[in-house]
Formats: C-alpha cells, structure tokens, sequence
C-alpha cells in the first residue's frame, strides 16, 4: 500500500502497515506515523517529550 | 483467556511482541495509550486480561495506568511498583543500595549550594542526571567546579521542579564501554556490550551493540537488581569498574531490544511472552 509523506509528498509504500507504526520517510527522513492501514494515511509522529524512555 | 497490550507507538519491538503473539496464536488487544479511558469504578472490561503487557513510551503514563491496573487486581508486566522504582533513578539507587546490590555511589541533594557541596565531596569528574529521564537525555559530566555552578543554575532556572532534585553520581572510568543485560524473572537471558568513544553508550546515543557473555558473576548481580527493584522484565545497565568490578547504572523497565535480538542470539520477544504467559496463567504472581 502507498501514500505520501504529509512533509514532503514523497510516496511511501509499506508491505503490511499497523497502525501507530512508525517509519521514517525514506526521502525526508522525519518520522511519520501510520494513522489509517487501509487506505493507507501517515501524519507526523508526535514529539519526544521529556518523560519519554525506557 | 485474553492479553492485552498498552502502547504508545508501534515501534520494532510491539512488531516484534505482536507477531511473536500472532505466531502463537494467542488472542490479544492492542491498545493505544491515546485513546484509553479507565472508569475507576468499572474494572470490568480489564478484568477479563488475564496479563496487561505495558508498552508505553511515556513514563507517566506508565506509571498510571498500570497503578490503576494493579488496584483493579489485574496482573501487568511490569507491575507499577517496578515501574515507580524503575521510573526513577533515586528510587532505583536506593533499593540498590538497601538491599546491598553493588552500585555507583550517589549523593542527591535539593538546593544548587547543598549539591554544589555533595560533588565536591565526590570528586570531579561527576554525573548529574535528571532523577527521572532516559535514552541519555539531559546528562552532564561535570569536570570542574565552574561547569558545576553553571549546571547547577541552569537547572534551577530553566527546568521543571524535578531538575532540582540533584541527583550526583560517581563518574566511572569505565573501558569505554558499558552492559545492557535483559532480565527475565530470575533469569539474565542475554547480555551486550555497548561501545562509544563518548562517554554516553546509550544505542539510542550512537553506542554499538556487541555480544557480551553472561557469566554467573553478571547473572548474580543482575538478578539481585532485579529482586531490590520488585522483579519482572528489566534492562538492567552495568558499569566495569576497574577496582569494584561490576556496578549496576541503572534499571529500565519497558525494555527495547530491537538491537539485541541478533547480536544476543536470544529471540527475547518469545522469552518475553513466555513470562507474560506464565502471568496471565498465574504461574507467575506479580500482583
């Protein structure tokens, strides 16, 4: 399945998406998040925050 | 009988849990962190998870949801209990400390002059660590007095409350590198080295990961972490004092091991459900 990066347009294919997935946009390299798995749909990965970790 | 896992982001390791259970045919609920709400006074629905695997990014919530699980008397892994020690590197100090787990010296203190105090009495060169933090954020290696009280200041006066909880630790001269072990139950299953030339070895810093062999010496130390900090699955993170020998760093207890799986050799998603499965069967109590 195939959509673009919402930064840079780029078309993003992923063989079997889940959502809340993240990749990272092999043109633009910002971190997206799969919000829909069909259609497929990203939006930009929220923001480290500071309690993030392990 | 039915899972569920709590996560943030689907990141390699849920891919890695979630077609480990796929595999095994386990039934399971993804749920997102972001979209949960718990009525506290309808546990029902929780209820019927025999186990709640936390995968949470954030802390905080973390901590929450899995408090409010346990309250409800459903089993998580971790508990909430190892998650608040785990959470906090004082509060993991201390259990190490307490139950006599060799570990770096620590002094924490809660003004800048009375910390200013402390690290001298340390010795430079020193650690100051948020108390609460991970991935390496927000760590200074203090090598002289004038760093101290410019550090010092700028987390009194740029931070949240919490960076006025000075947390000192001892620096290590560590062989450049330091251990992450993976700890399941009463178990050290795998261990890796992980090299920088910067003092920081976090992977999420740059560190390389190499196989590290897990001797009875590494195992023993690991698995009295472990127990101080209320047992479950934990990274455990280990310093090679060149006098003391082995040091416990640190303990974390949502553990990412995407990194580990091939230089380790252990497939460790499996062995984390083997635990999680043994909890939702109740062959394991957590709670």
């Amino acid at each position: 399945m195939t959509a673009n990066c919402p930064e840079c347009e780029a078309e993003i294919t992923l063989a079997k998406p889940i959502r809340g997935e993240i990749v990272v946009c092999p043109d633009c390299g910002v971190e997206l998040e799969v919000t829909s798995e069909s259609p497929l749909a990203f939006d930009l990965a929220p923001e480290e925050e500071e309690d993030w970790g392990e | 009988m039915k899972l569920a896992v709590l996560y943030s982001r689907v990141r390699a390791e849920e891919k890695l849990l979630f077609d480990a259970l796929d595999a095994r045919g386990v039934a399971y609920d993804k749920i997102d962190d972001r979209e949960v709400i718990f009525d506290l006074h309808n546990p029902a629905p929780w209820r019927e998870y025999g186990v709640v695997l936390e995968r949470c990014i954030n802390h905080s919530r973390a901590l929450n949801a899995l408090k409010i699980l346990n309250d409800w008397g459903v089993p998580t892994v971790n508990t909430a209990f190892v998650a608040d020690i785990c959470g906090s590197k004082l509060l993991t100090s201390t259990a190490l400390v307490r139950d006599g787990v060799p570990t770096t010296r620590i002094k924490v203190a809660f003004t800048p002059e009375s910390a200013l105090q402390a690290i001298e009495e340390l010795g430079y060169p020193v650690i100051l660590k948020p108390a609460v933090g991970s991935w390496g954020r927000l760590l200074s290696k203090v090598n002289d007095r004038e760093a101290a009280e410019a550090i010092l200041e700028h987390k009194e006066t740029l931070g949240s409350y919490h960076h006025s909880i000075f947390y000192i630790q001892e620096y290590i001269r560590k062989p450049g590198r330091d251990i992450r072990a993976f700890v399941i139950g009463d178990e050290t299953v795998g261990a890796i080295y992980r090299d920088s030339s910067h003092w920081i070895t976090n992977t999420a810093r740059g560190g390389k990961a190499s196989g590290c062999p897990v001797t009875p010496e590494l195992n023993r130390i690991c698995v009295a972490a472990v127990k101080a900090v209320g047992g479950g699955i934990v990274g455990v993170d280990l310093l090679e004092d060149p006098d003391r020998g082995l040091l416990i760093n640190e303990v974390n207890y949502t553990i990412e091991f995407r990194n580990s799986i091939t230089t380790t050799g252990v497939d460790i998603p499996q062995r984390i459900l083997d635990y999680v499965l043994a909890v939702a069967r109740g062959e394991i109590k957590v709670i």
